[in-house]
């Protein structure tokens, strides 16, 4: 059993035994759109759902699925469906709980990218997305109900650096009988494990710290298989048998296989958002070592942010690692080994001073990524979060002031100095 | 929920061991949970016998449905239980009573269905037993292929598998 094996064990090993044709040990790119059937029956039974197998790679491949299985071994979950990015792993995890004329909550803290896909991307299917501070948990709890289909939150929220209070949300998500979907992109399971209190799916932008070195587009949702399906009406495209699939009912079929499978044999045909096998293949190599890529993470993101709070053009620095941060009791229960190495800081000089930051540091790459092997500095308010308006970047922690960071694997003394000197040369 | 904890060894023991399955709560729908794991065990290179009073006398999948165990004119190594938890009991009771004269070794209890005294009787009497677990699901899990699907099959080894070579 997996959970027998460490962290660091399942980082290398789940979902990759050696590939038993050849012996080859590194997994292979498996560069094919389909795969040969054994006869008739062999190909009616995979189309029926039947029997395990692979058909064509829009709904799922060899070196796919073994990011699939070691994302659910590292985020303890049942299963796990790749697809072509983060956003596409937003579309996949809500896909099978929405329909026009539903509902979901959101928290006002997510990233800007999710803030403009929920609100205004999603109406166009007819998904109304409600947006609420999340802090406010009696809020949130009013705002639930029967009619609610999900409960979205960011463990660890980018840029702002708010830490969701897991357990309180997952509970108000049991009690109105929606699933607590957690994006857990900045956390990473190495930091947070969101299963472990009570969220019932996870998505990631796989692109970041997963990969680790801004090479490989990529995102994922993974089930805990613990959410019944069934118990409410809310549900049926899980819960209801399924015309296209001659009346199966997936949770019925496939027990806690189901969101999972439903996932491939349905969203991924029709959506079509695959993720491709050679970013899986970057994406498992980059997995090998994120126990100790997170570790250096947060301890360069602590040095750098407890720089910047003693430096003079410095008006605040918002790291959930920081003694002076709100966020810090949550931090300490829900990120014990670390609060990430994405965080935010403020200006005395305002946005003049945020978009003349970015361009005096040297060392650190002025881009719109997180989650890179290389420091990467953002001024959000003139990229990112452009699309919103003053009151939901203020509201996202991306004010006119704010630069966010996403703290690499450098030498710490080479980044403090290079922000030193940059922060030194504003007027 | 209390879990119960098999060994992956224990597992595939059975599954390398046991050729016949008698199937109990047999279905002829082609969408229900029972016919999706009768297919595939026999694609397997099992042979599957289904049990089903209701469908007694047909034919399914290539095999005849018997009313009960005591029906099944040959041996089965394995009694696969498709029925709920109070069904269970009279049926794991019946496996004991035809464990010689059938050569019965295993009481399988499908995902969901736990039986504790009946599963302690038929302990008693010499049979394995198995419960809330599919052998669709094991077998798949055990051999990489609910790997394919995207889950976690918990399966971690540097060994490599051997692979029997068949042209189909």
């Amino acid at each position: 059993m997996s959970r027998e094996f460490g962290f660091e064990t399942r980082s290398i090993h789940a979902g990759t035994q050696p590939e038993p044709v050849t012996g080859a040990r590194q997994t292979p790119i498996f560069q094919t759109a389909s795969y040969v059937f054994h006869d008739a029956d062999h190909a009616a039974s995979l189309f029926n759902l039947q029997t395990f197998g692979f058909v064509y790679s829009r709904l799922g491949n060899p070196t796919v699925a073994a990011l699939e299985e070691r994302l659910a071994s590292l985020e303890g979950g049942r299963g796990s469906t790749c697809v072509a990015s983060g956003h596409a792993a937003q579309l996949l995890a809500l896909f099978p709980l929405m329909e026009a004329g539903a509902e979901f909550v959101a928290s006002t803290r997510l990233y800007g990218g999710s803030i403009t896909q929920f609100g205004k991307t999603f109406k166009k299917f007819g998904w109304q997305c409600r947006f609420l501070d999340m802090d406010d948990l009696e809020a949130v709890k009013a705002a639930v109900g029967e009619d609610t289909r999900a409960l979205f939150c960011e463990s660890l929220a980018n840029p702002g650096g708010a830490v969701s209070d897991l357990e309180s949300l997952a509970r108000i998500a049991e009690g109105a009988g929606c699933p607590l979907v957690v994006d857990n992109t900045l956390a990473t399971p190495f930091l947070c494990r969101p299963f472990e209190f009570g969220a019932d799916l996870v998505v990631h932008s796989t692109t970041k710290f997963l990969t680790g070195n801004g090479t490989a587009m990529g995102g994922a949702v993974i089930d805990s298989g613990r959410f019944d399906w069934s118990k409410s009406r809310r549900f049926a495209s899980l819960s209801a048998p399924e015309p296209a699939y001659h009346g199966l009912a997936f949770q019925e079929t496939f027990g806690d296989l189901a969101f999972t499978t439903f996932s491939h044999a349905v969203t991924l045909r029709d959506l079509g958002a695959a993720q491709s096998p050679m970013n899986a293949f970057l994406t498992l190599l980059g997995l090998e070592t994120l126990p100790l890529r997170m570790e250096r993470h947060c301890r360069n993101a602590l040095a750098v942010a407890r720089f910047l709070e003693t430096h003079p053009a410095v008006a605040w620095v918002s790291y959930a690692g920081l003694p002076s941060s709100p966020y810090r009791g949550l931090a300490q229960r829900y990120l014990p080994a670390g609060a990430g190495s994405v965080f935010t800081f403020g200006l005395k000089g305002g946005y003049r001073a945020g978009a003349r930051l970015v361009e005096a540091v040297a060392l650190w790459s002025h881009l719109a990524n997180v989650g890179d092997s290389r420091s990467l500095i953002l001024h959000p308010a003139s990229t990112t979060h452009r699309q919103l308006t003053a009151a939901q970047r203020q509201a996202a922690g991306a004010g006119d002031e704010v630069v966010r960071l996403s703290v690499g694997l450098e030498t710490a003394a080479d980044l403090i100095g290079d922000l030193q000197q940059a922060l030194d040369s504003l007027p | 929920m209390q879990q119960w904890v098999y060994s992956d060894a224990l597992i595939l023991g059975i599954l390398d061991r046991v050729e016949t399955i008698a199937l109990v709560g047999a279905s002829a729908k082609w969408n229900r949970p029972s016919f999706f794991a009768m297919k595939y065990l026999q694609e397997k290179g099992y042979r599957v016998i289904p049990v089903n009073p209701g469908l007694a006398g047909q034919e399914l999948l290539g095999e005849r449905v018997y009313a009960g165990l005591g029906e099944i004119p040959l041996p089965f190594g394995m009694v696969d239980i498709f029925r709920n938890a109070e069904a269970a009991g009279p049926i794991v009771d019946r496996a004991i009573a035809l464990k010689e004269s059938r050569k019965i070794e295993v009481v399988w209890m499908q995902l969901g269905v736990i039986a504790c005294a009946a599963a302690a009787r038929a302990e008693a009497a010499g049979l394995t037993v198995v419960m809330d677990r599919c052998p669709k699901i094991e077998y798949g899990r055990l051999h990489s292929e609910l790997s394919w699907g995207g889950f976690d099959s918990g399966v971690i080894t540097a060994k490599r598998r051997r692979l029997k070579v068949a042209w189909s």
